[in-house]
């Protein structure tokens, strides 16, 4: 892709990333650290292309370490954001 | 992406490794649905975080995540060679098990290491993915008929730096947290000097990487690159102290977006961009507030040695026995029986003694008797941000009665009882008085206007993270209750029983 295309898409995602996360209340603070570490674990998509492709085999295992550690990541860090946010209740009276 | 400028460079890489087959190495045109498939999972993760505006739509937020991360995955896997469907499937499942059995097992209060922990995962990922498309460019569609371009060079290393950075600087992170190397900052000599200096030389690299043609070239400049981003990451975090860790684990989770965008550059992959860029602000905002909550400049956070011995007035000194009042439980649960407002203060001392639970049940007790109980949180309470908030939710205190430092601060005048469990630093009204005092300028609950005072502490030894003398010890209406805080809290609730 275009470097210009993609610079405009960061530059505007950063934008975006500033004003959603000011709304974000503070109470809710150590569920969006374990969110967004789950979600910067997309970069699981270059492992699995490293793994997906032939060419080197190297690259490959390499790949395949990157999905395993991602993995960990995703999984876990969506499991425990989901166990954290189950945990805030508003009074039931 | 015109690649002609870099043409007096070798197309030594493409004959150095393995065949690679015409159409993955072609740069061709990005077929539109699977840019439009990223996009859409780019999406789905700016909807996750904002779910998190209130806690009543943040688990169809974190949904949305789920689902980002679906389409992203699927998408990848389908627009690929599936040769090795089995091993990757495989990858997926050990590292999904580990994941969700961490996450199941997990303590609460140890929450500020787990994601120091992921942190790291995502970091060193980061640095297998670079090193993996430095290897393969053709796989990435990388490889033009010059080799790797200069540009795609520059974001494969700075990917591959930060990601070091976070890697080794999230391990040393995860190792003070859990107590497994001690909180206190370690001080090398010259440290900013060797900094600054490996920082210059890891710049270095990466430019002369960028501007190498060949393997024989560019290989030695990356992995020269990659061992002083590590040694870098190392060296930035361990002359921090433990309550300046907010910052650390915020700024380590600004790192890992940072490190996903700059892959998200090499690969052009628009949702590794977008997310890159929203967890990086994230982490960047978070550190904000955390300094602001300090009063620190970030600088001075990352200059490390905050609450070294060399550092701060109070240490140093030796204090001077000043009269307190000491009270027993039942004295403070007589007295909070009487009270018609309290307001309860947690630190980093009651997630140590897990006393969450039972101060639950003792301001159970107090609602049953009509008294009218809050929760005051300061914002760096604990060793991440929010901390205090997901340990009180564990214990199921209903999020509403959980209030900022500045939506709070006014009610003190008209709290009967100020109940500090765990904090001090956070109270101490040197931070507004004191121009000399380490803690100066930071915002701190205005606990001295309250009717009465209890302050549960170990012991008087221990004078906070800062090393200051605290006033709040020795005022009329201060007691002192003298114990851990999870048996006192105990004992309370026996004798309100």
């Amino acid at each position: 892709m275009d470097f210009i295309a993609i610079l405009s898409i960061f530059v505007l995602a950063c934008f975006v990333g500033y004003y959603v996360v000011w709304s974000v209340t503070p109470a809710l603070h150590t569920p969006l650290m374990a969110v967004t570490n789950a979600i910067s674990s997309v970069i699981i998509v270059g492992g699995l292309i490293a793994a997906a492709e032939a060419g080197s085999d190297v690259a490959k295992w390499l790949g395949l370490a990157a999905v395993v550690l991602a993995s960990v990541n995703i999984f876990g860090g969506f499991a425990v954001t989901e166990r954290m946010l189950a945990m805030y209740k508003k009074k039931d009276k | 992406m015109d690649l002609s400028f870099l043409a007096a460079a070798g197309a030594v890489l493409q004959d150095t490794y393995t065949v690679i087959p015409e159409d993955a190495a072609a740069h061709g045109p990005v077929n539109p649905w699977v840019a439009l498939a990223y996009l859409v999972a780019g999406v789905f993760f700016i909807l996750a975080l904002r779910g998190l505006s209130s806690p009543a739509t943040s688990r169809a937020g974190n949904r949305n995540g789920m689902i980002g991360m679906a389409i992203a995955v699927v998408t990848t896997l389908v627009t690929h060679d599936i040769a090795n469907i089995v091993e990757i499937g495989i990858a997926i499942l050990i590292g999904g098990i580990i994941g969700v059995t961490i996450a199941r097992k997990i303590a609460m209060t140890a929450m500020p290491e787990l994601v120091a922990g992921f942190h790291s995962l995502v970091g060193l990922a980061a640095v297998l993915v670079g090193w993996a498309a430095y290897l393969n460019p053709g796989a990435f569609g990388l490889l033009g008929g010059e080799g790797i371009s200069a540009v795609s060079k520059v974001e494969m290393g700075l990917g591959i730096a930060i990601g070091a950075i976070t890697f080794s600087g999230s391990v040393i992170a995860f190792l003070k947290l859990s107590g497994k190397m001690s909180g206190s900052p370690i001080l090398l000599p010259a440290r900013h000097v060797i900094n600054l200096g490996v920082l210059a030389v890891i710049i270095v690299l990466a430019a002369l990487f960028a501007m190498a043609s060949g393997p024989d070239e560019t290989l030695p400049l990356i992995v020269a690159l990659s061992v002083l981003a590590f040694a870098i990451g190392f060296l930035l975090i361990i002359p921090i102290g433990g309550a300046d860790m907010p910052v650390v684990v915020s700024m380590l989770n600004s790192y890992s977006g940072w490190a996903a965008a700059a892959m998200g550059f090499t690969l052009g992959n628009t949702a590794m961009i977008i997310t890159g860029a929203l967890v990086g602000s994230s982490g960047a905002i978070l550190s904000y507030i955390m300094c602001r909550a300090m009063n620190r400049s970030f600088i001075s956070v990352i200059a490390g040695g905050f609450g070294a011995d060399d550092s701060g007035s109070g240490s140093g000194e030796p204090r001077e026995q000043r009269p307190y009042k000491q009270g027993s439980a039942q004295d403070a649960a007589y007295m909070l029986e009487q009270a018609e407002k309290v307001i309860i203060i947690p630190g980093y001392g009651m997630a140590v003694a897990q006393a969450q639970h039972a101060l639950r049940e003792m301001a159970d007790l107090l609602e049953e008797r009509g008294v009218e109980v809050k929760y005051a949180i300061h914002p760096v309470a604990g060793r991440m941000p929010g901390h205090m908030n997901v340990l009180l939710a564990e214990a199921s205190v209903e999020y509403d009665k959980v209030f900022e430092l500045e939506d709070i601060n006014s009610e003190f005048a008209q709290a009967d009882v100020a109940f500090i469990i765990g904090a001090n630093d956070v109270v101490n009204p040197a931070a507004k008085t004191d121009k000399s005092s380490p803690i100066y300028g930071m915002p701190v609950f205005d606990v001295d206007k309250a009717k009465q005072v209890f302050f549960i502490k170990r012991s008087m030894g221990g004078v906070g993270y800062a090393g200051v003398d605290n006033e709040v010890f020795y005022m009329d209406q201060t007691m002192m209750l003298l114990s851990d805080a999870k048996k006192m809290v105990e004992e309370i609730v026996k004798a309100l029983d």
